[in-house]
């Protein structure tokens, strides 16, 4: 049997495999099943827009029409989808996770420690996880910059963080140097990402809008 | 045009009747087998130089600026896919196509089907890092190829499966360890493939989906070129070593903990995600396990050396084979520690892992498909020996050396990343720590892909038939024996 080719199919081929795809792949999609998908949609009418969206429609009146319409749900949601879709094919993921870890003090970095239910949904399909971080996560980003920083900073990185080795983004951009619809999009999609939590660590005095008052805690203090 | 030469089809024992040629087919066609380790070696190129292009970006000195389709994120894509679709698949068909007929005395089901395969692989290849480099990506390591090619890539693994399993199921009685990988291995990719492009992009999502990715990426390695990179050892070892594996019962255990273990280990790529505890626990321990299991495929190997020991010197291949075994023990060890909790606090996310993988795709299957060309080129492209045996000792120190100041520069560049962000330095601080090492480990591709460039041009020189000076004495017969014995 262990060197038969029914074996060797079955047995190691199908069986083993499939073992292992119920344990590990199938129990968790039924522990989580209870969590319904979100949509964007769904995302929108439970949390807003985020002011960063309003924002830059105020801030670029003729090119957010042009590229976006009026500044309402519906483009928002369309605006939310292009970001996700250009993060993921610009590779962003690849150096940026989108999970706060328990341990390592990340959540005085980052803000509060993952949970799985901001994960299930539409724009967490596949999953952005991430493996490495060359940049920071970007789960708890929402509101921690101003667009004005995005906007030089997918420009030139290093002109904001001179150690920075992120690539310049120069196709986010038309020819007068304000972002185009992939640049307002990205923007938009990084400034949505967390913007579903309420606190943040104020980590070196990096918070949301508005933070800017609020003391940075004490390091020797955490933990 | 290679099979009218005087190069040899017979192999002693494992190999099996005398070239098995058979009616008006031949057993194995070497032609295709030649031209899938040509693209293996273009494509090996095109993707070193990819990974190397994409790390002068973390030098701040990327030289292709501002281009949308030379964007680095898009090169890294083309860095994975290119080593795992383009280099190792290639050549991984190209040994099946030559060792399947040898073991089983039956050519594939239909050698048309087999120039299909290849000429659809192509096309998929080239349409994969074109659709890449427009920014088409999915969002899955490995699995980054854009949605239209995934069913095509899916159809194209199946026919691979059918076109050797027909004559492997032909065969009677028991069969050899190398089939036993192979046969499963089939299975598996197709299995693995069929559930990471499609289950994580259109039935799951959020968490369970993150668990499914795990198990992606961490099969494609485990299911699909492990075991075909073991099952190709198992085959050419005895074979140049002229004497049968130490154990066969070491080879029982090897296998089936393999088959058994491996599957379950996916998920300790997300270790502290939302995934649940219990089942990160579970990948964890059986992670450990495979560690054990490897053990006693290594020893097995390393016993069957024994006594063979003067091998690793005057044969090309078998050197390349044992080094990229003791890196493998290197990479498993290295696994069972990292993928501990206690490990994973400081090592998770950094340069750590990115030297674990390198020495693992190429320290291990990149060395292993090195030794294998070396063996089997010269043979398929119908010459009795190769351009320059010196070419071939400074491809082989260059490459060993520069992959293991690669390895050990990321170990320690991910340690001290590990270490200051869990002590909160700044993130810029962190930056400027890792510059050094970054910088080294492009120096270190730099050189790595100068040795391929090296073999490159040893195995056109070879294929166009020319032949460098031999000083007197230089090339032992043992030497020769390792490529082209009469």
């Amino acid at each position: 049997m262990l060197e038969s080719k029914s074996g060797v199919f079955f047995i190691a081929g199908l069986l083993f495999f499939g073992i292992a795809f119920i344990v590990m792949g199938a129990l968790p999609y039924t522990i989580y099943r209870g969590i319904p998908e979100e949509s964007v949609s769904d995302l929108i009418t439970k949390h807003g827009i985020v002011p960063e969206f309003v924002e830059l429609a105020e801030k670029f009146p003729d090119r957010f029409q042009e590229y976006f319409g009026e500044c309402d749900a519906k483009s928002f949601e369309a605006a939310l989808r292009r970001g996700h879709r250009v993060y993921i094919g610009e590779g962003c993921w690849h150096c940026h996770s989108q999970f706060v870890r328990p341990i390592s003090k990340e959540s005085s970095r980052w803000g509060p420690v993952a949970h799985a239910r901001e994960y299930n949904n539409e724009l967490q399909r596949p999953v952005l996880f991430g493996t490495r971080r060359v940049g920071p996560d970007l789960s708890r980003e929402a509101g921690r910059r101003s667009n004005d920083w995005h906007i030089a900073h997918f420009f030139k990185p290093t002109a904001v963080v001179p150690t920075s080795v992120m690539p310049e983004y120069a196709w986010f951009y038309d020819d007068d140097g304000l972002p185009n619809r992939d640049g307002m999009a990205i923007i938009t999609y990084v400034q949505w990402l967390g913007s579903w939590i309420d606190e943040y660590p104020y980590y070196l005095g990096e918070g949301p809008k508005g933070a800017g008052d609020v003391e940075p805690v004490d390091l020797d203090a955490v933990e | 045009m290679a099979d009218t030469t005087a190069t040899p089809t017979t192999m002693p024992a494992v190999g099996g009747g005398s070239g098995g040629q058979g009616g008006d087919g031949k057993l194995v066609e070497t032609t295709l087998v030649k031209w899938h380790f040509l693209m293996g070696i273009a494509f090996l190129l095109v993707s070193m130089l990819a990974g190397l292009l994409y790390s002068m970006q973390f030098l701040q000195h990327y030289p292709l600026k501002g281009i949308a389709i030379f964007s680095p994120g898009r090169w890294r894509f083309v860095h994975t896919n290119g080593v795992a679709y383009g280099f190792i698949a290639n050549v991984f068909l190209g040994m099946l196509h030559w060792v399947v007929p040898r073991l089983t005395l039956r050519p594939v089901a239909s050698r048309a089907l087999s120039y299909f395969i290849f000429f659809t692989w192509q096309g998929v290849l080239v349409a994969t890092v074109v659709g890449l480099l427009l920014g088409e990506a999915q969002a899955l390591e490995w699995g980054e190829t854009p949605v239209w090619i995934d069913p095509v890539a899916l159809l194209g693994l199946i026919l691979v499966a059918i076109n050797f399993f027909v004559p492997m199921m032909k065969t009677t009685g028991p069969m050899y360890v190398t089939m036993w990988y192979f046969m499963a291995a089939f299975v598996w990719t197709v299995l693995v493939y069929a559930m990471g492009n499609f289950l994580p992009e259109y039935h799951m999502n959020g968490v369970a989906a993150g668990a499914i990715g795990g198990l992606f990426i961490h099969d494609l390695v485990g299911l699909f070129v492990t075991p075909l990179g073991w099952g190709m050892m198992y085959y050419f070892v005895p074979i140049i070593l002229r004497k049968p594996i130490w154990s066969h019962g070491l080879s029982l255990v090897g296998f089936w903990g393999l088959a058994f273990f491996y599957p379950l280990n996916g998920i300790h790529h997300f270790l502290y995600t939302p995934i649940p505890m219990f089942l990160q626990y579970g990948a964890v321990i059986s992670t450990i396990a495979v560690e054990l299991v490897v053990t006693t495929v290594i020893v097995n190997f390393f016993m069957t050396l024994r006594g063979s020991g003067d091998q690793l010197r005057t044969s090309i291949p078998i050197r390349w084979f044992y080094t990229g075994m003791v890196f493998y023990f290197t990479t498993c060890l290295q696994c069972a520690f990292q993928t501990t909790l206690t490990f994973q606090k400081i090592i998770h996310f950094t340069d750590w892992v990115v030297g674990h993988a390198h020495l693992v795709m190429f320290g291990v299957f990149g060395f292993w498909l090195l030794g294998l060309m070396v063996y089997l080129l010269p043979r398929v492209m119908g010459r009795d020996r190769w351009y320059s045996e010196s070419l071939h000792e400074w491809h082989y120190w260059i490459t060993a050396i520069s992959m293991l100041i690669m390895f050990f520069d990321l170990t320690i560049a991910g340690l001290i990343q590990g270490y200051m962000w869990r002590d909160l330095a700044p993130w810029e601080e962190t930056l400027r720590a890792s510059a050094p090492f970054w910088l080294v480990r492009s120096i270190s591709g730099t050189a790595m892909i100068f040795a391929q460039f090296i073999f490159a041009y040893n195995v056109l020189m070879t294929l166009i038939g020319k032949r460098a000076k031999q000083p007197a004495g230089e090339v032992s017969p043992a030497s020769q024996e390792g490529y082209a014995t009469a």
